[in-house]
């Protein structure tokens, strides 16, 4: 596969997906998308603009939009409905779970602006919870996309998926590392992007990049790192963990994420199940995030590739 | 169907709401019978394109129970109405049945929404009532919530919108019976003024009382004639009605009746 390193190309996920709801929007008259006053940043402005009879502002009322959401999906919609992790995942949890996910209605959730990588808002605004809240309720599908490509072929899957998505997007340009040419998505299945035999980083989001860059530097040094990229946490690909722990013996979840409850939780749960291996998470500790560019947070919080290489290198 | 009809089948409504409660040992009795006549008047007569062999018809008439916890005169009424055998009542809240303690979409025909946690389903009413303005389609939209519930953000948030996007195709019903778990509503946290709320967030506001059929007619073809703006009835009622000892009771928010109460509830129904 062909993975682009030079990082010449940067697009923000969010981008990707106002883009890609113009795309479906224009084949599927049944899609319609939500926002809670922040169609500018969410970018479903890029929707509004072409189809603005099928956008709806909901005003600051999270916890109804999810409401309408799902009322609309009971006929026949096809709803994304659009606001920050922070307060898609956050203050609308309780809507989210029992008037989307219960009832298993056809809404996808799209979550911009997770994470640190909010950057200047600071702590109230960087949701670093949503994928442990969102993978806890049954019949939820949660997706953490890594570049735009990506992002891309995850809002069509989860137009295409029928039932309750999850969608955690960035604020941050990242670079694109995709072929589209080549590239396939598909919920639940993993992709390795390096294989290697020395340990196995499994990352998600913007730090599929950040991890690549670091086995890079480890392969200067003869440490051959396998990388898996995790695109779907729920669904989590199982198999494809558990054969390379098996492989290497060593393994490291790299997220811009908790480490309680995402990534590494999810990881460390399968891998006590299936194949005991022992697991260092890289992510954000027990705290909060706080104001900063999004390259310093990523940077003070070890997340970079700097950061996850000099981890790696203590860990083995 | 004539009053005196919607006031027989109301009163079998009520004694399934009894029976159901009472075979289950919990449950929902006294907000399930305050409103009873409102929800017999909804199926029986009000919603349009409804049809017990076709539950998921495209163009019908919707229904939300907001106050979900009310389930068991959802139940009773669709029984009644043909969606599933009446005896099933019986089964309600039981491991084995279909009937659980709060409306489940996927699991009971007829039912338009999965409802329980308070304040939500106002938000998916608005939300079908939404989609069929969207649509051009003709079906109208009905939502029953607590008078307690009210007490939830959510509804407001939900009330804002659907008056601000002029929903004349949704009907918001308050079951104002003044009793919470708690105790009156009045006394926990007063939602009162809850006519002048609704006129506030832009609704057409119908006071009606909710046990009298002449009342909730008019109140339903007036909101039916209501254009450009969606109405909210506020229905006077009585927790419990139809159960002497239940009538205005808080106690009998959430708790069955003994064997011995069972039979007085049915006797006095059996009256009517």
């Amino acid at each position: 596969m062909k993975i682009d390193l030079s990082g010449n190309t940067k697009i923000a996920t969010r981008d990707s997906y106002g883009n890609a709801l113009v795309e479906i929007g224009k084949e599927h008259p049944e899609l319609v998308v939500l926002d809670a006053d922040l169609a500018g940043a969410t970018k479903t402005s890029t929707f509004k603009k072409a189809f603005p009879e099928r956008h709806i502002d909901c005003g600051i009322a999270e916890a109804d939009m999810m409401g309408i959401a799902a009322g609309l999906a009971t006929c026949g919609k096809v709803p994304f409905a659009s606001s920050f992790a922070m307060f898609a995942a956050g203050r609308a949890y309780e809507q989210v779970r029992n008037s989307i996910a219960h009832t298993g209605l056809n809404v996808k959730v799209a979550a911009t602006h997770a994470g640190i990588s909010v950057g200047e808002d600071g702590a109230t605004h960087q949701c670093v919870e949503d994928l442990a809240l969102m993978r806890v309720i049954p019949k939820m599908t949660v997706l953490s996309p890594a570049d735009d490509v990506e992002a891309r072929a995850a809002i069509w899957a989860a137009f295409r998926h029928d039932g309750p998505v999850y969608i955690r997007l960035g604020r941050l340009a990242v670079p694109v590392i995709y072929d589209e040419a080549e590239y396939k998505f598909e919920i639940g299945k993993g992709i390795v992007l390096r294989e290697g035999t020395d340990l196995t980083i499994i990352a998600t989001g913007l730090e599929v990049y950040e991890s690549l860059m670091a086995a890079e530097k480890l392969a200067e040094e003869g440490i051959s790192a396998e990388v898996i990229n995790i695109h779907t946490i729920k669904p989590l690909d199982e198999e494809l963990i558990a054969k390379s722990a098996a492989k290497t013996g060593k393994v490291v979840t790299v997220e811009e994420h908790s480490l309680i409850g995402g990534l590494y939780g999810a990881v460390c749960e399968s891998l006590a199940k299936n194949a005991p291996t022992k697991v260092l998470g890289i992510g954000v500790e027990d705290r909060y995030g706080k104001s900063g560019s999004a390259k310093a947070l990523i940077k003070e919080f070890g997340l970079d590739a700097e950061g996850i290489y000099n981890k790696i290198k203590a860990f083995i | 169907m004539d009053n005196k009809k919607l006031e027989l089948t109301a009163n079998e409504v009520r004694k399934g709401i009894v029976s159901a409660v009472h075979a289950a040992k919990a449950g929902h009795p006294g907000g399930s019978l305050s409103s009873a006549d409102i929800l017999t008047y909804l199926y029986f007569e009000e919603m349009k394109n409804i049809d017990p062999a076709d539950p998921k018809r495209p163009d019908r008439d919707r229904f939300v129970l907001s106050k979900g916890h009310a389930a068991p005169v959802l139940y009773s009424t669709l029984a009644e109405r043909g969606y599933f055998p009446k005896e099933d009542l019986l089964t309600l809240r039981r491991i084995d049945s279909y009937l659980q303690g709060h409306p489940d979409m996927e699991k009971v025909p007829g039912v338009d929404m999965s409802t329980g946690s308070l304040g939500q389903g106002f938000s998916t009413a608005v939300g079908m009532a939404l989609a069929g303005k969207m649509d051009g389609a003709d079906y109208r939209v009905y939502a029953v919530m607590g008078d307690g519930e009210i007490q939830e953000g959510q509804i407001w948030e939900a009330a804002m919108f659907a008056g601000s996007r002029k929903l004349d195709n949704l009907v918001a019903i308050v079951d104002n019976n003044g009793l919470q778990i708690d105790g009156k509503i009045s006394d926990v946290c007063d939602p009162n003024p809850i006519d002048k709320k609704f006129e506030a967030f832009n609704f057409h506001v119908i006071h009606a009382d909710a046990h009298d059929f002449d009342s909730i007619r008019k109140a339903f073809d007036e909101a039916r004639a209501t254009k450009g703006m969606p109405s909210a009835i506020i229905a006077k009622s009585v927790k419990g009605k139809g159960v002497s000892y239940m009538e205005n009771n808080a106690g009998w928010h959430g708790k069955a009746p003994s064997d011995e109460e069972y039979q007085q509830a049915m006797s006095e129904l059996e009256m009517k």
